[in-house]
């Protein structure tokens, strides 16, 4: 059981979302950096579809009002138990009624906190996940807030995969459990890429692009200059999906997230690659970020990378 | 002759869609279209639009470079078939706080509000596809003579079940969210329960009729 003292920004329960019910205008939901959310549900030895919380923007504070095994990725948040610092990146023991603390990052947004068999929550339509603009899922269907309680389920993982986590993760973190944001951000050119101006294309590729403290699960908006279609006419309404670069009439780009609604109707000029999404999740409002053209072959490539650093991880952990 | 045009959307999703006019028999291809392909192996969500669909795939899915030529074959071998055709009756209380709208478009469109609930209740509206929000339906059939532009500002907070007119489109908001559609009138019909099954109660290819219920 866990009591939530003080939430980040926005807390919420989250597992890896809804998936083909997009036709009915339900979104996917789920973590906004899938990486390290996978990799904190591995450390304490959970299914990957296990639940979890996800705390973008700490400080916050959480007391275990019970024994469990938990773990922290994503931004380091500086976090301790009690007045015991916690590593991010490793399975932790704590002991009933202790408080865990999270600080504001220095450098990413976004925290993932696993608990040993995950959080109990109702499954809504096949998923945990909290769908905070439709109001369903997670915990009520909201951001989490002071006095919220969370249950867990009975842990599936033996002690001795408990251990074993330690010594794998240390190994790793300081390479793949920290976000790694000094990149670029990657995308493919979106299907209205050639309606834009010259200038435009080369702007999206060549300007700092600053994220706005406008943005939120749904999708991030993008200060910079404005980019401007030469061409083209109105949009039937289409499918979206998270990753996809839509601009709007005023000319600021937006990114769209894990909350993106099902359809939209605005030009889309880039995709941001799925294996650079969680990176740009983890981009700080007001803080500055570069994009990079790929291709779909590089993009894939880019995906299989995370997968097979998953699947290895996963491996050294069973040993 | 209908043009077709296939583009990628990302690495894992590409879209097919229609040029030319607006079309309900190419709309009624789509949604053929959509069920075939929701049962392929690999694909991860078949989204049909307004006389488009996108489909995603799986990151795994074998030939995903062949996706394109796949959505164009299965186009060409799928017919437009009339899916069981349901029929919905919405019931209405238009105008009032339900309808804050109602008196600005009769003034946009030059009737009376009376005039503006006949058209509205009188027409057939058909289903082409959901989006926007969960079991939020795109409905086409609105009577031109009913075209009002939306806000200029959306409001921070329409009440579920509002009934609302944006510029040429008509539909119904399943749930609170901000929105700048007109709002002529409000129905305590229930539109969207993640409990059930299906979660929707209009789905693509249904015939809507708004009943007066002021």
């Amino acid at each position: 059981m866990i009591t939530v003292l003080k939430s980040a920004l926005q807390t919420t329960v989250q597992d890896q979302g809804r998936r083909g019910l997009r036709h009915l205008g339900v979104g996917a939901a789920g973590p906004m950096d899938r990486l390290s959310f996978s990799v904190a549900n591995l450390l304490v030895g959970n299914p990957p579809d296990a639940a979890g919380l996800e705390l973008t923007l700490p400080p916050a504070r959480l007391r275990f009002e019970t024994p469990c095994e938990f773990a922290l990725t994503g931004a380091d948040c500086a976090a301790r138990l009690d007045d015991q610092p916690v590593p991010i990146g490793r399975r932790i023991y704590a002991a009933g009624a202790q408080v865990l603390h999270l600080s504001a990052p220095l450098h990413a947004a976004i925290a993932y906190l696993a608990v040993a068999g995950g959080l109990s929550t109702p499954e809504v339509m096949g998923s945990r996940s909290t769908d905070v603009q439709a109001r369903f899922g997670g915990l009520e269907g909201r951001a989490l807030r002071a006095g919220d309680v969370l249950t867990t389920r009975a842990a599936t993982a033996s002690a001795a995969t408990a251990r074993a986590a330690l010594t794998a993760a240390a190994a790793t973190t300081p390479s793949v459990l920290l976000p790694q944001l000094g990149e670029q951000i990657r995308i493919l050119p979106g299907p209205e890429y050639d309606e834009f101006e010259a200038d435009a294309r080369e702007a999206l590729v060549a300007a700092t692009w600053i994220v706005s403290t406008q943005s939120n699960r749904m999708a991030y908006r993008l200060d910079g200059p404005l980019l401007k279609r030469e061409r083209g006419t109105d949009l039937r309404s289409h499918a979206v999906f998270p990753g996809v670069v839509q601009v709007p009439p005023g000319g600021t780009p937006m990114v769209l997230m894990a909350d993106a609604q099902a359809t939209g109707g605005y030009p889309r000029i880039a995709s941001v690659i799925a294996a650079d999404l969680g990176r740009l999740a983890q981009r700080r409002p007001a803080t500055a970020l570069h994009f990079a053209l790929e291709t779909r072959a590089g993009a894939r490539v880019a995906w299989q990378k995370q997968q097979t650093y998953l699947q290895r991880l996963r491996r050294s952990l069973l040993q | 002759m209908t043009a077709l045009r296939t583009y990628w959307l990302n690495e894992y999703a590409a879209a097919l869609e229609t040029t030319g006019p607006l079309s309900l028999e190419n709309q009624r291809r789509f949604w053929h279209l959509s069920e075939q392909l929701r049962s392929r192996p690999g694909v991860r969500e078949v989204v049909p639009g307004m006389n488009n669909l996108s489909v995603e795939l799986d990151p795994g899915a074998p030939d995903p470079d062949g996706l394109l030529e796949q959505l164009k074959s299965a186009w060409h071998a799928c017919s437009a078939i009339n899916l069981p055709t349901r029929r919905i009756d919405i019931p209405v209380r238009y105008g009032g706080t339900d309808g804050c709208d109602l008196d600005e478009v009769a003034r946009h469109t030059g009737l009376s509000a009376a005039e503006v609930i006949r058209l509205h209740s009188s027409a057939l509206y058909t289903v082409y596809f959901l989006g926007f929000l969960p079991g939020f339906a795109y409905l086409g059939g609105l009577d031109p003579r009913l075209a009002t532009p939306r806000h200029r500002t959306p409001r921070p907070l329409v009440p579920a079940g509002s009934v609302g007119i944006g510029g040429d489109q008509t539909g119904i908001y399943p749930m609170a969210s901000p929105g700048g559609w007109r709002l002529i009138g409000r129905t305590e019909r229930t539109l969207f329960d993640p409990a059930a099954t299906p979660p929707v109660l209009l789905r693509p290819g249904d015939t809507v009729r708004f009943v007066d219920a002021s």
